[in-house]
């Protein structure tokens, strides 16, 4: 390994991490300007100029809280739980591609820290490891409420991981490859041999099935059974206080940020973006102008959470389950065989 | 039966149809119904610094008056304490001694007049009631206070500041 790779993805882990703190950090406060929006209010404006310095501000209120580690609970346990959960969060976007290959000074540098054939399993292994930090979260805490919780939480993200995993196969046998980078390359521009290129329009329902799942994995509304702390005494993270509670709701942001970055790679071209070819720009101009584009896709999503959240109300326990299981599941094995059929029809003309 | 109002709204129970079931048609209505609210007005009043302006018959804080030459308004007849429903209102009577007359209007004062802010339901009838037009209830709001005593508005928080001269 040559000094100038390793450099190169410190460089870019870096930057990917520090992008995805700001970005989870701005999100909270995002959301309470579009809570506001919605509903007629203003949102937080005090803390800077139009409120820009808020998500600072609660991180400072935070840090300052008095932690409260309950004396009958694990203290290791109690600790590990946040902890797991900020980390699961945030190694998920190692896989994504952020953009094409910028060419400096000779040098083909890849905007993906590791591209591994197996992205997509990857995403999948670290999806179902942020399970571990809510069930630790809710077992060290020695509550009866908060075990009850984590034990809602985790079968909640437990049933829709299920048909994640399947509405995804649907997708994986049109593409053929499980690489992020390979799935992104595939839906190069916009249309292409008369069809759109973007998997969303070859996979609507595998991604609307996608989409529902990944608000239950993110335990966003109208999922978030988890964290509704006045009907159902908040759950996993009651016992948490200070700053391990901010680890949690901080590492829900991160989750949102790196779905809405999957998504968008899976489902709607990653970095590319309409008629990228036919504008006769450099190749570097056109990496960079995919990043942004791949980081309007992924602010366009995060939004769109965050309308969600402030339009339907949440689900009872057993519509939720009912939901995954006996509509969600179904549907994404119908799709898998009606995209075989189709697939072995195509080959058969 | 012909309906009084015309309003009248028949309950439907049938079972809901496809469309209605796989529920995405609504929630994009109700995706429509919030988008088009981030763009209209905002109700939001900064409140310290900008107040909501009151109604005409807004009933805040009560203040006891003073008459034209500053003197204290109130004759400590109690009947503001009588037409109090919350029984909110307490007083002590007081005789006015010599060189007072600058102080009180009348001969009878009250010494110790109280009212028992938890208590007061703000009808403003003790408004009414007053004969001497002692009483309004043209104050600002009630704040926040950590102890019950504090609730306890005496003189001290009542009475108008006194006229400068
Ligand atoms: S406003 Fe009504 S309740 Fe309050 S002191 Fe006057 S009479 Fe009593
Ligand atoms: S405030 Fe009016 S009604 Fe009450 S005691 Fe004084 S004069 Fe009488």
């Amino acid at each position: 390994m040559e000094l100038a790779f390793v450099i190169e993805k410190f460089v870019l882990v870096t930057v990917i991490f520090l992008i995805t703190l700001g970005i989870a950090a701005y999100s909270t406060l995002a959301e309470r300007k579009i809570a506001g929006y919605i509903q007629g209010r203003i949102g937080p404006h005090r803390a800077g100029p139009g409120g820009l310095l808020q998500p600072l501000a609660d991180g400072g209120k935070m840090f300052f809280k008095e932690e409260i580690i309950p004396s009958e609970s694990n203290h290791f346990l109690f600790i590990a739980g946040p902890s797991l959960a900020l980390l699961t969060a945030s190694i998920g976007s190692a896989v994504i591609p952020w953009g094409k290959v910028l060419t400096i000074g000779g040098r083909a540098i890849e905007l993906q820290v590791a591209d591994i054939n197996v992205g997509l399993l990857y995403i999948f292994g670290v999806v179902s490891l942020g399970v571990y930090g809510v069930m630790i979260g809710g077992w060290a805490s020695n509550n009866k409420y908060s075990l009850m919780g984590a034990i809602r939480a985790a079968s909640q993200n437990i049933s829709y991981e299920i048909a994640m995993g399947l509405s995804i196969i649907a997708l994986l046998m049109i593409t053929g490859t499980l690489s992020l980078k390979g799935i992104a390359a595939q839906q190069e521009g916009f249309w292409a041999d008369g069809w759109f290129t973007w998997n969303v329009f070859k996979q609507p329902l595998s991604f609307l099935i996608f989409i529902v799942c990944a608000f239950a994995e993110c335990n966003r509304t109208p999922f978030d059974l988890p964290e509704s702390e006045n009907e159902l005494v908040a759950g996993y993270h009651t016992e948490y206080s200070g700053f391990k509670l901010g680890a949690y709701l901080f590492s829900e942001y991160i989750n949102m940020f790196v779905s809405s970055a999957v998504m968008s790679t899976l489902y709607f071209g990653g970095y590319n973006f309409p008629f990228m070819n036919d504008l006769g720009l450099s190749d570097n101009v056109i990496a960079l102008l995919g990043i942004v584009f791949l980081f309007g896709k992924i602010f366009f999503f995060i939004f769109f959470f965050m309308w969600i959240r402030w339009t339907i109300p949440r689900f009872r326990y057993d519509q939720l389950m009912n939901l995954g299981w006996k509509v969600l599941i179904p549907l994404a094995i119908a799709n898998i065989v009606i995209t075989g059929i189709w697939m072995t029809v195509k080959d058969l003309i | 039966m012909e309906s009084l109002s015309n309003r009248k709204k028949v309950l439907e129970q049938k079972p809901m149809s496809f469309g209605e079931r796989i529920y995405l048609p609504s929630i994009l209505t109700g995706l429509a119904i919030t988008f088009k609210h981030i763009f209209k007005k905002r109700e939001t009043i900064f409140y310290p610094e900008q107040e909501r302006p009151m109604s005409e018959n807004w009933r805040g804080l009560h203040s006891l008056k003073r008459d034209e030459q500053g003197r204290e308004r109130c004759t400590a007849c109690g009947l503001c304490a009588l037409a109090c429903p919350a029984e909110a209102i307490t007083m002590t009577a007081a005789e006015r001694k010599k060189g007072e007359e600058n102080l009180y209007r009348e001969e009878k004062y009250a010494a110790v007049y109280e009212i028992n802010m938890l208590r007061c339901i703000f009808c403003g009838l003790c408004e009414e009631a007053c004969p001497k037009e002692a009483i309004y209830l043209d104050g600002p709001f009630l704040e926040a206070d950590y102890v019950r005593k504090d609730f306890i508005f005496g003189k001290d928080k009542l009475v108008e500041a006194p006229l400068k001269s």
